[in-house]
């Protein structure tokens, strides 16, 4: 669950593929909770929703501009952005939050971003002539590009995660860009067991859990040790990113819910913290804002966990969400020991099948929503002059408008 | 000249054996190798003229003057250490470091207090023990004194010096402190013993090892004695740790200093040491500089009695007990910050090396624990005449009025039991007497274990008439802290009903027997009693009841133990003076004096009825289970004396209340003529004091604030309770804010005629450090003075301390571990306990103003709020007992939760994490009312970890 905020991923390797993970940019993992219905399942749906979606998630970046342009005006200098990953649920929140601020902004993915007053500009990431095209004359980048899956050719994370990350860094240099922003997720840094308010731990490849861990903490390493007096690289960890339009999170917790096939694991008590997807675009605008700063509170060459700041009990929030949607919460309860061990012989069982999308449960996932994710948000808020702007309540109330109107 | 020991043929022939000094290995833990060093130092003869021999010995020892000289930091003075057996510098690893870590701070607050400098410590090996010579001669105790000082010469070590023993290095130490007055600044003591009570057997595990065919295997042959030694640690010592310990006496050739070291202790009075133990011994009466004894009482071989024995000697010094350390209390506890902080506080930084004068000096310069402090509280407080509280006892010794009425005086006993002021008198008198006759002593420490009743008020009377000091602690400690607390008073004489006698034989305590009833011979011999009430009596009648002088106003007259909610229970301290005072206390407050009646439903202030000189009434109880009172009980001690004023429990409060309807008309017309009454020990609500209130129309309710340390601070009426109650406002202290916290908490009134009341400010991680002010508004540690608090804790020197921190020079305040605020009216409102703070990214939230709010909510019966998370970023939670109680321990349903929630941010408080109902809170045994916070902070943050779902 840990993986926040995902975005886009790009070369897909079959076009019916290629949807389903265009749209879904969000945090593909959390789907979990059941052992059943899995990706694929929850991924079909899910490329016919962004469209529906997409004004949804306009609105709250509609809601927002009085307080982003304020702060444009004061400080932010007008900046050409190349946003990647933009058509992902996240990364469109991100581009749509940078033209608000005044920024003039390009989105680069393999498909439309739908973004209003941004450029599109197509292509892969790992295709480094066409990045190296497109992003010619930007000042910044804001890196939202991955390759999101609990499971899958590990070649390919590499090539996307880390490949793209590497292609991405380099044009970036030739380009003369002297910003970059790498989103990450706090899966880089902290795997398995309960984290109880940390900061951000430096990204670990060596220990973090699954290929989509390690291929991005690998990156995150990459693009931190890329930072210079140049060219200034911040990486911010968003974790667990949702909001009207998810089709990932949110949709699949609540189609679940529909089905009847959505347990508890364990008691649900273990507090998760999590970020609304306009917190998460406005602390990357943020990132974005304050990476050139020096000196104490400087920011480049640093990781940055982003949250709400509000953690809930797990059973509260997929809960909250399923209210929102008009659908009954869980009522009933799969102990997460047997979760735990579900998830390690379905992940084994995972690894002979491939090519087919993620299994349903890993014992990754498992313990994810079976122990406490929540981060100590001091020095996040401090450092990037940032504080959440929408409420886990109020977030829960903007989801719950977004379906009615849906 | 060195005489060949005797000892030394008990020892194997490898005790004889040579070998030079070397330098530890490297990589010990926590041993900084560049502080070792070796030192060559000749040997002077122990006959008078004390010339030089011509032999050198070579010394291991850690030193860290080269390394303070080198960066040129000015050094206060030497702490010199000497290890016992069989360990060896190395215990003192940690003093070493943290000196060193106080230099690098110098120039700020470091634990050298203030000064710009740094101690010195210089921790020796002794010869033939650690990384020292094997010198291959036997050094009796004599000898090893004469080594010290040979040492001392060698490195001209200058003034002032501070010794600090450990085991027998303490004699050793103490031989060198008692040799050099010149240079002596201080003493400091980890467990030793200078002395051997005729009165006491030796050790067992000493009488083992000196046993002839035992000694030379267990010390030298074999590391059995090492070994044993080491085990003694609470916790278990790390194999790395016991390994360092071990590494100089890896084989028999180099232990023989362990073996001679045993072989030496002066158990008989013909032992060629027991002239120099005992010349040592005696001549500690004459020190008077400032002396530090920091004791494990987990010792097997150096019980507590060894530190009465030298307390008994130096009564100056300041004591702290470790409760629940050991032998190794070096290893147990973190004595070297505790020494450090000593040495800052006691002995002045800059003493300079002239004798005698300076340490005296030095001794003043902060709290004496009896002081004259009165005499600079500013007020009136100073100009109360000291009245002992025996005072009415002699007023009133031929009056026939009633003094006390025990409604329920026993099985045996047919109605009410009235006692005369004559004959309250005169059986006090008579007790005491008879105690004089049994051995007890003004200073004696007599531990009461008997319930409350005329017994109980009888024997507290004549014990602090002749001077010796009562010991109170109630059984709401449970058993367990109870033996502790009784244990650690080390009473001399235990004066009890059946079953604190019985616990006391069951358990070991220590002290005298005395019943307070006639058993059967048998039983009386089982219990080991020598004495009952009754005899004593007789005997005090026979000596025709003379006696001795009465003790001081500044005499300590009492130790009260507190509940133990936290931590091992402490023992409180009075003074005659202070608690004279807290009669005064409330005469004033309550009116209570000369001819008042009162229903003692509230043992601490019940007992002081005769003190006051009113008439007072035990009701018909289980004093055990104050549950137990009920309201024709309580309007039955009101008719019996007519009683104006009723003290009462919260718990007794209760069942009061509860059982109202079995009340009589003439019930109720006696009820009507209370004047006041209150509930004390803990808050109670409004509603149940109301409730109490109707029940006696005619009187003011009133609820005190205090605690053991001081009993009576502050007082509300039902009325002031009624007033305060405006809507309160959660308190959010934000350190980046101007704003101070908005009120909060419960009510606790204005401070009583001699108190003050101050708030230390909570800096942004929690901490009260603020300067002591009455401002309102601002959130902090409650701090109080008045004549009537507490003197000091018994034998906790740093807790002590910590409790008067930062209190005005010359003045008595007290720290109560509660937080809270004044607002403008100048009433004082409680907010928590400081252990319960919780500290947020948003600011520091004291506990019980949310948690009001939770309990407005209509399905919340009693809620607590506990941090979760790491200090400094944690997140709250709510922890509530449903009106409807719960079965199980789970999440709050999504209705509950919701309302729990917004009753917090309603208020403008700080979000809840979550909301958890549990079957029951935890509460304290004593009242069964205050909720630990602490534990449920622990339990609350497994569960939302992710953990078993048990009960807090």
């Amino acid at each position: 669950m840990t993986d926040s905020e995902a975005p886009d991923a790009p070369v897909p390797a079959k076009p019916a593929a290629a949807k389903p993970r265009a749209a879904k940019p969000a945090a593909p993992k959390p789907v979990a909770p059941k052992p059943a219905a899995a990706k694929p399942a929850a991924l079909k749906p899910a490329a016919a929703k962004p469209r529906a979606a997409k004004p949804a998630s306009a609105k709250p970046a509609s809601a927002k501009p009085a307080r982003v342009k304020s702060r444009a005006v004061k400080r932010a200098p007008q900046l050409r952005v190349f946003v990647t990953g933009a058509s992902g649920f996240l990364g469109r929140a991100v581009a749509a939050e940078l033209v608000a601020a005044g920024h003039d902004v390009t989105c680069f993915q393999r498909r439309a971003s739908g973004v209003t007053g941004a450029t599109d500009a197509l292509g892969s990431i790992t295709d480094a002539a066409r990045v190296a095209a497109a992003i010619a004359g930007h000042d910044a980048v804001v890196h939202l590009a991955a390759k999101v899956s609990l499971a899958g050719d590990p070649a390919d994370f590499e090539a996307v995660n880390v490949g793209g990350t590497r292609i991405l860094l380099a044009a970036a240099t030739d380009a003369g860009a002297s910003r970059f922003v790498y989103v990450s997720s706090p899966s880089v840094a902290h795997a398995g067991a309960s984290l109880v308010g940390l900061d951000a731990l430096p990204a670990d490849p060596e220990h973090a859990r699954g290929d989509y861990a390690r291929t991005k903490a690998r990156a995150e390493l990459l693009a931190l040790a890329a930072d210079s007096e140049a060219l200034r690289v911040v990486a911010v960890r968003p974790h667990l990113v949702w909001g009207p339009g998810d089709t990932q999170l949110v949709a699949r917790i609540v189609e679940r819910a529909r089905a009847g096939r959505l347990p508890l694991l364990g008691h649900g008590a273990a507090l998760i913290d999590t970020t609304y997807v306009d917190n998460a675009a406005s602390a990357i605008r943020a990132a974005l804002d304050r990476v050139d700063a020096d000196g104490a509170h400087g920011v480049h060459g640093r990781a940055y966990v982003i949250t709400n700041g509000e953690p809930r009990p797990v059973a509260e929030l997929l809960a909250g969400m399923c209210r929102a949607a008009g659908v009954r919460p869980p009522a009933w309860r799969v102990p997460a020991s047997v979760a735990r061990g579900a998830g390690s012989l379905i992940e084994a069982g995972w690894r002979l099948r491939p090519g087919v999308d993620e299994p349903p449960m890993t014992r990754f996932l498992a313990e994810q929503l079976s122990t406490a994710h929540w981060f100590d948000q001091r020095r996040t808020r401090a450092d990037l002059r940032w504080m959440p702007a929408v409420s886990l309540d109020e977030g829960f109330a903007r989801l719950e408008r977004s379906y009615r109107g849906a | 000249m060195i005489s060949v020991s005797r000892t030394s043929r008990r020892l194997p022939r490898a005790a004889s054996l040579r070998a030079p000094a070397a330098l530890p290995p490297t990589g010990l833990p926590g041993l900084v190798p560049e502080f070792s060093r070796l030192v060559e130092v000749p040997e002077t003869s122990l006959a008078a003229t004390g010339s030089t021999l011509a032999v050198t010995r070579t010394w291991h020892l850690l030193d860290n003057g080269p390394e303070l000289l080198s960066q040129g930091t000015p050094i206060l003075g030497t702490v010199l250490c000497v290890h016992g057996n069989p360990t060896w510098s190395y215990l003192w690893r940690d003093l070493v470091a943290q000196a060193t870590d106080a230099a690098a701070l110098a120039t700020g607050t470091g634990p050298g207090a203030g000064a710009p400098g740094a101690w010195r410590v210089i921790a020796v090996d002794q010869l033939d023990m650690g990384f020292s010579e094997r010198t291959g001669v036997a050094r009796p105790l004599a000898r090893r004194v004469r080594d010290l000082a040979d040492l001392t010469d060698a490195l001209g070590l200058e003034g002032p010096v501070v010794t600090f023993g450990h085991d027998w290095g303490g004699s050793i130490s103490l031989g060198w402190a008692v040799d050099h007055p010149e240079l002596l600044a201080g003493i400091m003591l980890l467990n030793t013993a200078v002395h051997q009570p005729a009165a006491f057997p030796v050790p067992a595990p000493l009488r083992l090892a000196l046993r002839r065919s035992v000694l030379g295997t267990a010390t030298v042959a074999t590391p059995a004695f090492l070994a044993t030694t080491l085990a003694l640690a609470h916790p278990s010592l790390a194999p790395d740790v016991k390994a360092a310990y071990r590494a100089p006496y890896r084989s028999a050739a180099r232990r023989g200093g362990i073996g001679a070291f045993v072989a030496d202790i002066p158990v008989a009075l013909t032992h060629e040491s027991r002239p120099e133990l005992d010349r040592v011994a005696e001549a500690l009466r004459a020190l008077t500089v400032p002396a530090l004894m920091l004791w494990g009482p987990r010792d097997p071989i150096f019980s507590d009695r060894y530190l009465d024995d030298l307390v008994e000697r130096m009564p100056h010094a300041d004591v702290h007990r470790f409760e629940g350390s050991g032998h190794l209390v070096m290893e147990d506890s973190p004595y070297a910050a505790m020494a450090l902080g000593w040495l800052g506080a006691r002995v002045a930084p800059g003493v300079p090396t002239a004798p005698a004068a300076p340490t005296e000096a030095a001794a003043v310069a902060t709290t004496a624990p009896v002081t004259g402090a009165e005499a600079s509280v500013a007020g009136d407080p100073a100009a109360i005449a000291y009245r002992p509280l025996w005072h009415y006892l002699d007023e009133l010794q031929g009056s026939d009025e009633t003094a006390l009425v025990d409604m329920n005086p026993g099985a045996a006993a047919t109605g009410p039991r009235v006692v005369t002021w004559r004959l309250l008198s005169r059986r006090v008198r008579q007790i005491a007497a008879g105690l004089v006759s049994i051995g007890v002593k003004p200073g004696d420490r007599v531990s009461l274990l008997v319930p409350p009743g005329a017994d109980l008020t009888a024997v507290l009377y004549a014990c602090v008439r002749i001077g010796a000091i009562v010991v109170v602690a109630d059984a709401g400690l449970g058993l367990k802290g109870l033996t502790r607390a009784v244990r650690g008073a080390r009473p001399d004489h235990v004066i009890g009903a059946a079953p604190g006698l019985m616990a006391a034989r069951a358990l070991g305590w220590p002290g005298q027997k005395i019943a307070t009833a006639r058993f059967p011979a048998a039983v009386a011999r089982s219990l080991g009693v020598k004495h009952t009430l009754a005899s004593l009596i007789a005997r005090g009648r026979a000596t025709g009841a003379v006696l001795p002088p009465e003790p001081a106003p500044t005499d300590v007259a009492a130790v009260l133990f507190t509940s133990g909610s936290t931590g091992p229970a402490k023992g409180v301290v009075y003074t005659h003076d202070q608690l004279s005072k807290v009669s005064y206390a409330l005469f004033t407050q309550y009116g209570v004096g000369r001819g008042t009646g009162l229903v003692a439903g509230f043992a601490p202030f019940a007992l002081l009825g005769p003190a006051l000189g009113a008439r007072s009434v035990t009701p018909d109880m289980d004093v055990t289970s104050p549950k137990t009172l009920t309201a024709t009980a309580v309007a039955a001690a009101v008719a019996a004396i007519d009683a104006t004023v009723v003290f009462l429990s919260p718990a007794a409060l209760a069942n009061v209340v509860a059982t109202a309807d079995a009340l009589s008309a003439a019930d109720h017309a006696a009820l009507a003529g209370v004047r006041s009454f209150l509930s004390a020990g803990a808050p109670v609500s409004e509603p149940l004091l109301a409730a109490a209130a109707h029940l006696m129309p005619g009187a003011t309710a009133h609820t005190p604030y205090g605690m053991t340390e001081g009993l009576l601070m502050a007082d509300i009426t039902l009325e002031g309770i009624r007033e305060a109650s405006a809507p309160a406002v959660i308190p959010v202290t934000d350190a980046a804010s101007e704003s101070p916290a908005a009120p909060g908490g419960v009510c606790v009134g204005t401070a009583t005629a001699t108190t003050r009341i101050r708030i230390s400010a909570l800096d942004a991680a929690g901490l009260a450090v603020g300067e002591l002010s009455e401002a309102s508004g601002v959130t902090g540690e409650i701090v109080v003075s008045a004549p009537h608090v507490k003197d000091h804790y018994d034998r906790l020197w740093s807790t002590d301390a910590a409790s008067k921190r930062g209190a005005p020079t010359g003045e008595r305040w007290h720290r109560t571990g509660d937080v809270g605020h004044l607002d403008e009216a100048g009433r004082l409102w409680v907010e928590g306990r400081m252990q319960h703070l919780i500290v947020t990214a948003e600011g520091v939230v004291t506990p019980v103003g949310p948690e009001q709010r939770v309990e407005s909510v209509a399905a919340v019966a009693r809620a607590a709020i506990v941090g979760v998370g790491p200090v400094g970023t944690q997140h709250l939670v709510a922890v509530v007992e449903t009106v409807l109680p719960s079965r199980r321990v789970a999440l709050a349903g999504a209705d509950l939760a919701s309302a729990v929630r917004a009753s917090v941010a309603d208020a403008g408080g700080p979000p809840l994490a979550a909301v958890l109902v549990v079957p029951r809170l935890p509460t304290d045994i004593r009242h069964n009312s205050k909720i630990d916070r602490s534990k449920l902070s622990r339990w609350a943050s497994g569960v939302l970890a992710g953990g078993r779902m048990r009960q807090p």
